[in-house]
């Protein structure tokens, strides 16, 4: 499609893009080239164009929130102390003047009372990190619902499980480092963890500790990896998942002109480039806002780390709470055997779910894809009504998710509903298996019925709110054909492939265990697609419309016919 | 504590007539505060006087009390062997103040946990059913206001107070109550109330006592000078400004979580879609308007 | 419908049957800005004002940052520290109004007319792939690695060794468990003195006579703070050494009657009877799930809970679990009193405290 240029807001200049700028601009550019030979990188991707929806803003959030925490955290380094070295607070908040504490939580105390907006930036940079975690889930949902992640990019999909499990790395020992009461806890609690891993375990926490729990090594070596290591890390994949971005080209969801071999929206410059520079003000902006009205991790209200002490409502932030809620709920299984200990009660929720939950989601794809045995690229993506059966596999994880996390805060709920804390782990314990089968199935049928009734506009037209009376009485509803772009955008999908038969599988005369394998597949492919609505035929479709027009028309001829004076009883 | 008991109980004298009811309440508030300081050194011991006050209170009693607690506070067990109202006959005054004090007693329906309501008897009532509770065996009495009072702590030992008292509720109190004193779930649906705004008088009574399931923090104990401790940190507390901005309830990361979650993500995405969402358009061509 | 596309094509083929063919990129359409010059000045400005309003936040934020006083005398507004809501307050909006601004230019007075794009896949030419498979094959062929398997043999067998520094090298992170995740402080009863047991953080000793049934207190071994009476080095309980020892040795005192409790067995089979002192019973305070300190006790039932995972402990009934995922009895203490009525330890506990952890043995109460 050619686009007259001349056609924009004069702001906006309507002379093509040649450089004119001042001469020592166009030096500067020149001598930049000549070393660098930006020219040709910057020719390909100053006009990149990226298809604009809302949903693809999501991993934006988690970029730009961390680098605000990039930012908040270099500041915070300035005064932050990582030692546990003891000494006796002196700071300015009263309450706790002339006790005994770390210096990494006096120079925290420091901060939050004796640094002009050191409370302002350590409340924005826990903000920030609760948003990165969160923004990085729901970009991954949108992602998985949409069907984003397949070929070709499922290796992308894998970057990003790993930047989640970095990022809920990163949070923890964030957290842990302030070293004041509910974080001490939570390192306590991350011993036990370790403890409980089978033959190393307790060597695992000597070597971790630096020796007996709590020793005075554990805040210095979460803070080099907080601050080093753990961010190194998730720079790299950022760039690799941004790079893998440019490559690939954004996806783009379907319509008139957007097919698999284009990509339609706006160019990078400078389109793009101020709605996502915009966006990063937007987001450093909220978590600012939030860090100055809302109350964050008021350490001093917990006090120093004390290993006698503890708090009702001790929780971990809220992308570890999961884990923490299967922990509570897990009955009290423990193997003695031999004179050794097998700690189920511990390893199953911490040192095996998390893991497998991280497994399985970064097999999604391979998954997906060698069920339905789809190899093609895919470059449009499909409304989550689409694939009833991905939809509902996330549905249900993020129903055992959901529920875990809920158990993980079983006493809030249990004083602020007036339920029994009991009872509550008693409901989780069988809703975390029960839950997911239900949510999946409701999803799955609730997709197929969404399917349907999309199918059904597309053929019968959709509902115009205008209602008609015919001569007998009977009301009917007008229905209107939907407009060539809708319907368009409706049918713009693939129809399901149809899964091998197992005759068919038999009739290939492969080896017994390759066939095996096939059928299985087959028998899986089978209930992917299971009960799917597909798009009609070019046929029925015109069959339909033709039928359609034919009642529109009958029903204006009605309405033509004047008002009816009859009444609904004659003829009856 | 006695001198106050003395008082109420000459009042409560003339409360059988309707007015008499209102008039015992308008000076009950009246005279709560005044008359303690005013009458005080007046007040020599007069067992006459107390002896009214126990039959008093032994009269409120068996109108609103004994149902559970039995006619003479022995306690009623139900036919299961549990406890439908528990023996008083040794819990003392200030566990009698501290229930009926705070509206815990009498319960709408008999349980183990005892909400926190408006209280439904007077002042002088209380005392009156305190002295009588008290009449029926040993038990703490009614602490003294130098023994809770953060008012009488000197105003250079106040920091040193607060500083003691606030690891002193750290390693006691904040299990259960949590760390801003905001309450916390206990097993089978029970509770640790919240203890924030709390008249001091009432906490050191329940240290004192242990209302319900809560342990009994007897002097021998918490001394009283560390519980008093205590109470000058959670009037600290209850005092301090919020330095951080609003804090939602004070239950820590759960509510946190729900905030980054609804406020920070919730108005993100907000935006997000205002960034993407389509501008307005014109019904005119561009060369039209130019024209 | 589910006839219909059983007649089409198998194996994920586009089929070439679309009922509706693509009606192409819709004609564009312009927006106020692009043709009415009013407008278009009106979203200048608001955009400039956007960019003004940020200054001005700026500016207060500057005002806010030396005015209001933090430290020992925090300026208070309403109930609130002022200086953090100012300063995250006129932080945020200035942020914000950039931008809202730059976002507002965007969406009114940039170029909106959408532009495509051709993909291209994902996979290199054949020509490439061709050429970059001839490079390696000359490449390795030159190297000789495929005709020389005791170079490449070796060679990989030395790089693999080279993890062993690497593992070697973290073996100075910590010293060796040995055995002390099974001794306390506490001592083993045959001092001099036996270890007293002391409130914590008010530090005194307790007469047993003192306590009244329902008491409940959080105790520490004397040592901690007294560590010149057990002939402790003052050293080996300050610092971290003391978060060590708190870490094991933190207590929990329970004063019931004397009927309520059910004696259990020790290690070695024996009755419990006398491990408590008149209804006094004492306990780890160290849960044995992760370790979280457990001092929530209901007076009524005797039932301990845990605050962190809701382990729930009976304390009348040698520490049993009674609900949630511990999967161990606390550890209890032997007490009695010394000659002038103090409560003291008898010995120390006689397993380890606190998690669960492989090499540790269990034992029926």
């Amino acid at each position: 499609m050619s686009v007259d240029v001349s056609k924009v807001a004069s702001t906006n200049g309507s002379t093509p893009a040649t450089p004119q700028g001042p001469k020592a601009a166009g030096a500067i550019a020149n001598w930049a080239d000549e070393r660098l030979g930006l020219g040709t990188a910057m020719k390909k991707n100053l006009r990149k164009v990226f298809p604009d929806h809302w949903s693809f803003m999501l991993g934006e959030i988690a970029l730009w929130s961390f680098v605000v925490l990039l930012l908040t955290g270099t500041f915070l380094t300035l005064w932050f102390d990582p030692s546990m070295t003891e000494v006796y607070y002196n700071g300015s908040y009263d309450p706790l003047r002339g006790v005994h504490m770390s210096s990494a939580m006096a120079s925290t105390l420091d901060i939050s009372f004796d640094v002009r907006g050191g409370l302002l930036v350590r409340q924005m940079h826990h903000w920030a990190a609760a948003i990165f975690v969160a923004s990085m889930m729901i970009h991954l949902m949108r992602v998985y619902f949409t069907g984003a992640f397949r070929k070709p990019r499922e290796l992308n999909w894998v970057i990003g499980c790993l930047l989640l499990l970095l990022g809920t790395i990163e949070g923890f020992t964030g957290y842990s480092l302030p070293d004041d009461l509910l974080s001490g806890t939570g390192v306590r609690a991350a011993d036990g963890f370790m403890k409980a891993s089978p033959v190393v375990g307790t060597y695992m926490s000597f070597f971790i500790f630096g020796g007996e729990f709590p020793g005075d090594s554990i805040i210095p070596r979460f803070y080099m990896a907080h601050i080093l290591l753990l961010p190194a890390l998730i720079l790299a994949l950022i760039a690799a998942h941004m790079l893998l971005l440019v490559y690939h080209k954004h996806t783009q969801w379907p319509g008139p002109g957007r097919t698999e071999e284009n990509v339609v929206g706006y160019p990078m410059l400078p389109v793009y480039m101020a709605k996502a520079g915009g966006f990063f003000f937007i987001v450093f902006g909220v978590i600012a806002l939030m860090g100055g009205l809302f109350s964050i991790n008021a350490v001093w209200k917990y006090g120093p780390y004390d290993p006698s002490k503890v708090t009702a409502g001790s929780q971990p932030d809220w992308y570890m709470g999961w884990p923490d809620g299967l922990l509570r709920i897990i009955p009290a299984w423990e193997t003695h055997i031999w004179g050794i200990t097998l700690s189920w009660n511990v390893m199953l929720p911490i040192l095996v779910a998390p893991p497998l939950f991280l497994m399985i989601l970064i097999a999604l794809p391979f998954l997906e894809a060698w069920i339905t045995g789809d190899k093609r690229e895919h470059h449009l993506l499909q409304r989550p009504r689409d694939v009833p059966t991905r939809t509902a596999i996330m549905v249900a994880l993020m129903t055992f998710y959901g529920l875990s996390w809920a158990a993980g805060g079983n006493d809030i709920i249990a004083i602020k509903m007036h339920l029994s804390i009991n009872q509550i782990t008693y409901f989780m314990r069988a809703a975390v298996f029960i839950g997911p089968v239900i949510a999946f199935i409701i999803a799955r049928r609730w997709c197929i019925s969404l399917q349907r009734h999309s199918d059904e506009k597309l053929l019968h037209g959709f509902e115009s709110g205008v209602l008609v009376r015919s001569p007998e009485g009977a009301y009917a509803e007008k229905h209107l054909p939907l407009p060539e772009s809708q319907a368009y955008a409706i049918t713009a999908r693939d129809r399901d492939p149809v899964p091998e038969t197992d005759e068919e599988i038999d009739a290939m005369g492969l080896p017994a265990r390759q066939t095996r394998i096939r059928k299985i597949r087959a028998k899986l492919a089978r209930l992917f697609f299971a009960d799917n609505v597909q798009k009609p035929t070019a046929a029925e479709l015109h069959d339909a419309q033709h039928h359609a027009e034919h009642e529109l028309h009958e029903l204006d001829s009605q309405i033509e016919a004047g008002p009816n004076r009859h009444g609904p009883t004659e003829g009856h | 504590m006695r001198l106050l008991n003395r008082s109420a109980g000459r009042l409560s004298r003339h409360r059988r007539g309707p007015i008499a009811g209102v008039l015992v309440l308008l000076c009950g508030l009246l005279l709560t505060g005044g008359l303690y300081a005013a009458l005080a050194p007046a007040q020599a011991d007069d067992d006459a006087d107390n002896a009214a006050l126990v039959q008093e209170g032994r009269e409120l009693f068996l109108v609103g009390c004994a149902f559970c607690h039995g006619q003479n506070g022995e306690g009623v067990l139900t036919q299961g062997g549990s406890q439908y109202g528990p023996a008083l006959t040794d819990v003392g005054e200030a566990a009698v103040d501290f229930q009926v004090g705070t509206g815990r007693m009498p319960m709408a329906q008999p349980g183990s946990q005892a909400p926190r309501k408006e209280v439904v008897y007077t002042e002088e009532e209380i005392a009156a059913l305190a002295a009588y509770v008290g009449s029926l065996g040993t038990g703490p009495t009614i602490p003294d206001g130098e023994l809770y009072d953060p008012e009488t702590v000197p105003e250079d030992e106040w920091n040193e107070y607060v500083v003691r008292g606030g690891q002193i509720f750290l390693a006691n109190c904040t299990a259960c109550h949590n760390f801003e004193g905001s309450g916390g779930a206990m097993p089978r649906g029970g509770y640790a109330p919240k203890i924030r705004d709390v008249d001091p008088k009432h906490i050191y009574e329940a240290m004192l006592t242990g209302p319900q399931s809560m342990d009994t923090f007897s002097d021998g104990n918490i001394p009283p000078d560390d519980k008093k401790a205590v109470i000058a940190y959670l009037t600290t507390l209850n005092e301090a400004p919020s330095y951080s901005g609003f804090t939602f309830g004070g239950l820590g990361p759960v509510s946190e979580g729900i905030i980054a979650w609804l406020v920070g993500l919730g108005g993100l995405v907000g935006f997000a879609v205002w960034i993407a969402a389509h501008t307005t358009r014109s019904s005119k061509k561009k060369d039209e308007a130019a024209a | 419908m589910s006839d219909a596309h059983n007649n089409d094509d198998h194996g994920g083929e586009l089929v070439p049957n679309e009922p509706i063919p693509d009606p192409g990129l819709p004609e564009h359409t312009w927006r106020p800005t692009d043709v009415d010059p009013a407008k278009e000045r009106r979203a200048e400005l608001q955009v400039v004002a956007f960019f003004g309003l940020s200054a001005v936040s700026t500016i207060l934020f500057a005002v806010a940052y030396f005015t209001l006083d933090i430290g020992d005398n925090w300026h208070v507004v309403g109930g609130f520290g002022a200086s953090t809501m100012a300063l995250g307050g006129t932080l945020g909006l200035a942020l914000l109004f950039i931008g809202i601004g730059i976002i507002h230019w965007a969406r009114k007075l940039m170029g909106d007319v959408e532009i495509s794009e051709l993909r291209h896949p994902a996979r290199s030419s054949d020509e490439d792939r061709e050429g970059t498979l001839q490079a390696l094959a000359a490449g390795l062929e030159e190297s000789g690695i495929g005709r020389r398997p005791l170079i490449r043999n070796s060679l990989i067998g030395a790089v693999g060794l080279l993890g062993v520094p690497t593992v070697v090298m973290l073996r100075d992170l910590g010293p060796l468990p040995v055995d002390k995740l099974y001794h306390t402080i506490w001592g083993d009863g045959t001092a001099e003195h036996p270890m007293r047991i002391v409130r914590d953080g008010i530090w005194t000793p307790i007469l047993a006579s003192d306590l009244e049934i329902g008491d409940l207190v959080n105790c520490q071994p004397d040592a901690l703070h007294n560590p010149e009476r057990y002939d402790i080095d003052p050293a080996e309980v300050e610092g971290i050494a003391l978060q060590v020892h708190k870490s094991k040795a933190s207590l929990i005192l329970l004063r019931m009657s004397p009927g309520d409790i059910k004696p259990g067995k020790d290690a070695k089979g024996e009755s419990r009877e006398n491990w408590t002192h008149e209804g006094i019973v004492a306990y780890s305070k160290i849960c044995t799930h992760v370790g979280c300190p457990i001092s929530l006790n209901e007076r009524t039932t005797h039932h301990l809970l845990c605050p962190c995972h809701q382990s729930t402990f009976d304390l009348s009934d040698s520490g049993k679990v009674v609900f949630g995922p511990a999967g161990r009895p606390l550890p209890q203490l032997p007490i009695t009193v010394d000659s002038e009525g103090y409560l003291v330890a008898q010995s120390d506990f006689d397993e380890p405290v606190g998690p669960s952890f492989w090499e540790r043995d269990y034992y029926e109460r």
